[in-house]
């Protein structure tokens, strides 16, 4: 068993297209690092030096991690790590 | 071109009308890959600012789950400008992530007239684009 991913269409290029990855790791940053092994570039459109890129929402099966403990946030086997664009803007 | 209903043009301008001072926003979901918008999603501001908008990120994700499961896709993405001209911000422009989208855009900073504007947003560039409302 391992972590999935979902991916959102405008960072698709970075999985060959794939809608859907899957990834180990205790935490969300090491699960992370295990992505950008075989998926290069994606590490960075998700995060920066300070965190979580305000661009994007992450969710650990269906609460965003802001809410619990960012990228220390624990993940297990079987669960489910969603990848959303932010929709956002101002005037 | 964007194409849409007078029905769901009239629902984006209410829900800008109602929200004003601050940004609207909010989703009109479609079949993937047939450019229809069908199913209007009012979003709740996250931000309830006169100068900026968020979808909060909890029912994004429940909205954009429906999506999925029901083979949609985000056809229109709509937020309201209330003091400013119905035209894509610089915040705008960097945060636009979804090339497939058209990007509504109304101004409420007339008390009459409601700007009705639609553009593509693709890696930065700007492009307005005719909207033909049909009846």
């Amino acid at each position: 068993m391992a972590i999935e991913v979902r991916i959102p269409t405008i960072l698709r290029t970075y999985t060959d297209g794939a809608k859907q990855v899957e990834g180990t790791g205790s935490t969300l940053a090491e699960l992370l690092t295990d992505l950008e092994s075989r998926h290069g570039g994606l590490r960075e459109r998700l995060v920066d030096d300070g965190g979580l890129r305000r661009f994007v929402n992450v969710y650990l099966n269906d609460e965003d991690v802001r809410f619990l403990s960012g990228l220390d946030t624990p993940v297990k086997d079987g669960d489910t790590v969603t990848v959303l664009p932010a929709v956002a803007g101002g005037a | 071109m964007l194409t849409i209903s007078r029905e769901l043009r009239d629902k984006i301008v209410a829900h800008a009308r109602r929200d004003h001072p601050d940004e609207a926003c909010g989703v009109i979901a479609g079949p993937a890959g047939r450019d229809r918008p069908e199913r209007f999603i009012a979003m709740t501001n996250a931000e309830r600012s006169p100068t900026f908008y968020r979808f909060d990120s909890t029912e994004q994700f429940k909205v954009w789950q429906q999506m999925d499961d029901n083979d949609e896709e985000p056809v229109v993405i709509y937020h309201s400008h209330t003091a400013t001209e119905a035209y894509p911000s610089r915040t705008d422009i960097s945060y636009a992530s979804e090339p497939q989208a058209h990007y509504v855009l109304v101004s409420t900073r007339d008390e009459q007239e409601t700007e009705f504007r639609s553009y593509r947003i693709v890696d930065g560039q700007v492009s307005e684009e005719p909207v033909t409302v049909a009846e």
